[in-house]
């Protein structure tokens, strides 16, 4: 048993080594106590049954209650069904301002609000982006999504600055909101869908709702940031010179977060889009619902041609908030109310030359179809590359033989192991990397999978997390590491990053299916390839901003590029690369989650399943458990010194 | 004192604006639904192909004759039956049977009403290659199963015969088939049909042995004919207890389902939904336009209305 645990231990043990060597001594002497007492007290075996609760009862009766309730009772007359209408009837506003508006006005708007905010450039960006929503024939979908999208948005930064002020006022609000955000952030977006699911049914306010709950945390830690940090010099003068609570807070502190605001609102619209097409499984309707219903009938170039659009607007709003955000610290320009007018009458104009001319909706006669050329790429794709290849072998070969040597091995040596040696595993590993609070909140979230009764397919889960975090870190570390010495490398790979992140999760699905068969070879794949640019950009980053004079101090002792990289740059830059890992485990799990739609199985299945089947009682226990092992995942990763850097 | 005032006023505020009454959630329609004044029809579309070419012709019917908006929802079987009874859809053109929410809403909760049959008859089975079974034709008797199970493995299915299986929302008895049996078998769950079919096109090109989860309408099968293993006959009740099925998928008449609201107050299209009907064969037509030709379900429509102008024409309301 002690073998299993003791190699962990060691090579934690490096990596902590020089900060903290009697620590880790101690905590492997303790943990090989434990094994010991393990082994001797409670012996081997998966979860006791004895130990676990069975929800899907209790769960069912408030499943079937709700739905045989939902039109009498009045929790749902008087609350739950006004949300639901207040949500119908704001997006269909929206939708219908930007269906009057017409193409033109919609697209004019869009460049002038971005001159107004950002500049030529990103005004340019934005102009050329709705026309190509328009060429690939989605310009309605469009539309719904961005009705939506305004709904959410606005509904989650209305949210989230409320949060954010309170727990910015007042320091018991932050202490105790503070472990709530952190740990939304780090939550999967598909464990959201269910619970609203449960109450409001399929249908947009759920989409809706879904989307607010996931995208509001960082608008409130983005606000409450912003007002804590607000220079004390300045807040002391504003004291001095007699203003009072509310002038200190509009005047002073509130100006001085304006950054961290915009920060906060590009985040919250960035989380926004990537759910609205996740939301697509519940009902959103719109671009996501048209990349689902492609991926039906294995449609990838109809699949891409719903995709791109998602991928288009987030670039624009990322790029039109950003510069905004940049430009807020600078002087405010003369003449702002002018070019606003100038901007609102450009606006109104060009929508009434298209109502007056007809063309409302975007012409029929002016889209491209993509979706023939995309598909005979992947059709050749699958055809030359799956397997039968000399040498390395096709695509499912190497599935087949990443099943086989990589992920059965881990999740049957995971399930084999002794629950609490499970536990005890993720506590040292925790503790190592981490603080004994990050360590303990782990065990507890470990702990609760088991409890929930779904200790199996969690471990599947895990494995399955592991071996694509491995892969992508070794990818992406690489990566990253050339892209840090080689600035025209990195200035080739940012447009691609910037695609790759954006793009929704669902379009790359069929692709890994048809290139690696159905299983968890091709979750782990799509895994993998949502989780590299975050890891390849945070390396690089690290790696460039390791100290100058350390470099070249090392470069005048005679150190060759290698021993540069192994005894200078990479361990200055470990923070970096412990914050690539805790961010590539995230976001694995993330998609390792969606992978329950291409034969993934394990937990994710089992939320398709509860989604699928309507038996939401399966399908929350599970999304519970990922809820905890995101939890874990995130706490086991994260350095001690994370904190005092986020804050 | 001011604090309360403005609490006091955000409330009364809050129940104007929601104007003070209960809320109807049997009325949830879509936000896009009947915009610019247009008449709209929201049609759920389940995740199979066969599904979509019932929207399509549907849709392009409702919208070119009957001057309707049409949009579609994906949305599973079961859920959606809860959306058509909130009134979020108005119309399921495809279902393939579900007694318990049928007890539901139907008898129950009134909430939806019966649409007529849809005029095509599914059934589900299990089903291994042509090529496979006509060089080894025992192996369509499930009894003869377990001597193919060492040639059916997969990395999934873990030392025993791979069982595909499609995605989780389908009806499907295949775990406790298996186990009852008594089969050397691994069910392996796709997670989507879309993954389901991608496999099975690539094990077809190889000209590899597999065993599936399938049904009838499909298209797949032009593409990759295959036959079906017998089960144990199917009689009436033997899927009573789903832990306990030890036979074979009945043959099912497919139905649609209106929204109760609808079906009495919807006009012309309600009048058109309940008179739609066509055959498996018109229906694979459009679907195989639509999957395989990678039409767009709209063109698959039109190509197909073009044609069989001497079949809708009866569907459209007097």
């Amino acid at each position: 048993m002690s073998t299993t645990a003791t190699p962990a231990a060691g090579a934690g043990a490096a990596l902590t080594g020089v900060v903290a060597r009697h620590r880790s001594a101690l905590i492997g002497g303790a943990a090989l106590v434990a094994l010991l007492l393990g082994a001797v007290l409670l012996g081997g075996g998966s979860w006791p049954a004895r130990l676990a609760v069975d929800l899907s009862g209790p769960l069912g009766d408030a499943s079937d209650w709700i739905i045989d309730n939902r039109d009498s009772h009045p929790l749902f007359l008087y609350f739950f069904g006004h949300i639901s209408n207040a949500v119908v009837l704001s997006v269909r506003a929206v939708y219908l301002v930007l269906l009057a508006a017409g193409w033109a006005g919609v697209t004019a708007a869009a460049g002038l609000v971005a001159w107004r905010l950002a500049g030529l450039r990103p005004a340019l960006t934005a102009v050329a982006a709705f026309a190509v929503c328009g060429l690939l024939g989605m310009w309605v979908p469009t539309m719904q999504t961005l009705a939506l999208m305004v709904v959410a948005v606005a509904a989650s930064v209305l949210l989230g600055a409320v949060l954010g002020l309170a727990a910015g006022l007042f320091d018991r609000v932050h202490r105790a909101l503070r472990p709530v955000l952190d740990t939304m952030q780090v939550l999967p977006a598909f464990a959201y869908l269910l619970p609203v699911v449960l109450v409001f049914g399929i249908g947009v306010p759920a989409a809706v709702l879904a989307t607010v709950v996931y995208a509001a945390p960082p608008m409130a830690r983005l606000t409450a940031l912003g007002l804590r940090g607000a220079d004390a010099g300045v807040m002391e003068a504003a004291a001095s010179l007699g203003a009072t609570g509310r002038q200190r807070l509009l005047t002073a502190r509130l100006p001085l977060a304006r950054k961290e605001l915009l920060l906060g609102v590009n985040q919250s619209i960035m989380m926004a889009l990537s759910m609205a097409v996740i939301a697509s499984v519940i009902g959103a309707g719109g671009l996501g619902d048209r990349v689902y219903q492609a991926l039906a009938s294995v449609d990838v170039g109809a699949a891409l041609a719903a995709g791109v659009p998602v991928v288009l607007l987030a670039v624009v709003l990322d790029r039109v908030t950003g510069a905004a955000g940049e430009r807020i610290g600078a002087a405010p320009a003369r003449g702002t109310g002018l070019g606003w007018a100038v901007a609102a009458a450009g606006t109104v104009a060009v929508a009434l030359v298209g109502r007056f001319t007809g063309r409302l909706s975007w012409p029929d006669d002016w889209t491209v179809d993509i979706a023939g050329s995309v598909n005979r790429a992947v059709d050749w794709m699958t055809a030359h590359l799956y397997s039968g290849i000399p040498v390395i072998g096709g695509t499912a070969d190497w599935a087949a033989r990443f099943t086989h040597g990589v992920l059965d091995p881990v999740r049957d040596g995971l399930q084999w192991l002794p629950w609490w040696a499970v536990l005890l595993l993720v506590g040292v590993v925790a503790q190592l990397i981490g603080t004994w609070r990050t360590a303990l909140t782990a065990v507890l979230a470990m702990t609760a999978i088991g409890v929930l009764g779904v200790w199996e397919p969690a471990l599947d889960t895990l494995s399955q997390v592991l071996a694509a975090v491995a892969v992508t870190l070794l990818a992406g570390v690489a990566t990253g590491v050339a892209a840090a010495r080689s600035p025209r490398l990195e200035r080739l790979l940012r447009p691609v990053l910037d695609v790759f992140q954006t793009m929704p999760q669902f379009v790359y699905l069929i692709p890994v299916v048809a290139l690696f068969g159905v299983g968890r070879a091709p979750a782990t794949a799509a895994a993998v390839v949502y989780a590299l640019p975050a890891v390849v950009r945070i390396t690089t980053q690290g790696m460039r901003a390791v100290d100058p004079v350390a470099m070249e101090s090392s470069r005048s002792l005679g150190a060759t590029g290698w021993q540069q990289l192994r005894q200078v740059q990479l361990p200055l830059a470990r923070p970096a690369l412990l914050l690539a890992v805790n961010q590539g485990v995230v976001l694995v799990l993330a998609v390792v989650i969606i992978g329950g739609l291409v034969g993934g199985g394990a937990l994710g299945y089992e939320v398709v399943f509860g989604l699928a089947q309507g038996d939401l009682a399966a399908g929350l226990v599970a999304g519970a458990a990922i809820v905890c092992l995101g939890l874990m995942l995130d706490r086991v990763t994260q350095p001690a010194g994370k904190e005092s850097r986020n804050a | 004192m001011r604090r309360r005032t403005i609490a006091a006023a955000t409330a009364f505020g809050l129940l104007a604006l929601t104007g003070c009454g209960a809320a109807d959630m049997t009325r949830q329609s879509s936000p896009y639904a009947d915009a610019h004044g247009t008449r709209t029809v929201t049609l759920s579309v389940q995740s199979w192909v066969g599904a979509q070419a019932n929207t399509a012709v549907a849709g392009y019917l409702l919208k070119h004759e009957l001057g309707y908006r049409v949009d579609t929802v994906q949305i599973d079987e079961v859920p959606a039956w809860d959306a058509l009874s909130q009134g979020r859809v108005d119309a399921i053109l495809e279902d393939w049977g579900h007694p318990e929410q049928e007890q539901r809403y139907v008898a129950d909760k009134k909430t939806i009403a019966p649409g007529g049959e849809l005029g095509v008859t599914g059934h589900i089975g299990w089903f291994v290659p042509k090529y496979f079974a006509d060089a080894n034709p025992d192996v369509t008797d499930w009894k003869n199963l377990d001597k193919y199970a060492g040639r059916l493995r997969t990395a999934e299915s873990g030392g025993k015969g791979q069982l595909l299986d499609g995605s989780p929302s389908y009806v499907t008895h295949d775990k406790a088939l298996v186990r009852n049996l008594d089969l050397d078998y691994q069910v392996v769950f796709s997670g989507s049909e879309a993954a389901q079919i991608t496999q099975i096109k690539q094990f077809a090109k190889e000209k590899k042995p597999f065993l599936t989860y399938w049904y009838k309408p499909q298209w797949l099968f032009e593409q990759v004919p295959m036959t079906e293993v017998e089960l144990p006959a199917y009689k009436e009740g033997c899927d009573a207890d789903p832990e306990k099925v030890a036979c074979a998928y009945p043959h099912t008449p497919l139905r649609k389902f209106l929204n109760a609201r609808f079906a009495d107050g919807g006009g012309s299209a309600a009048e058109f939904l309940k008179k739609f009907r066509w055959t498996t064969q018109a229906q694979n037509e459009v679907a195989l336009l639509i999957a395989d030709r990678k039409l767009s379900p709209e063109e698959a429509a039109e190509r197909w209305v073009r044609k069989n102008e001497s079949v809708w024409r009866a569907w459209l309301p007097d």
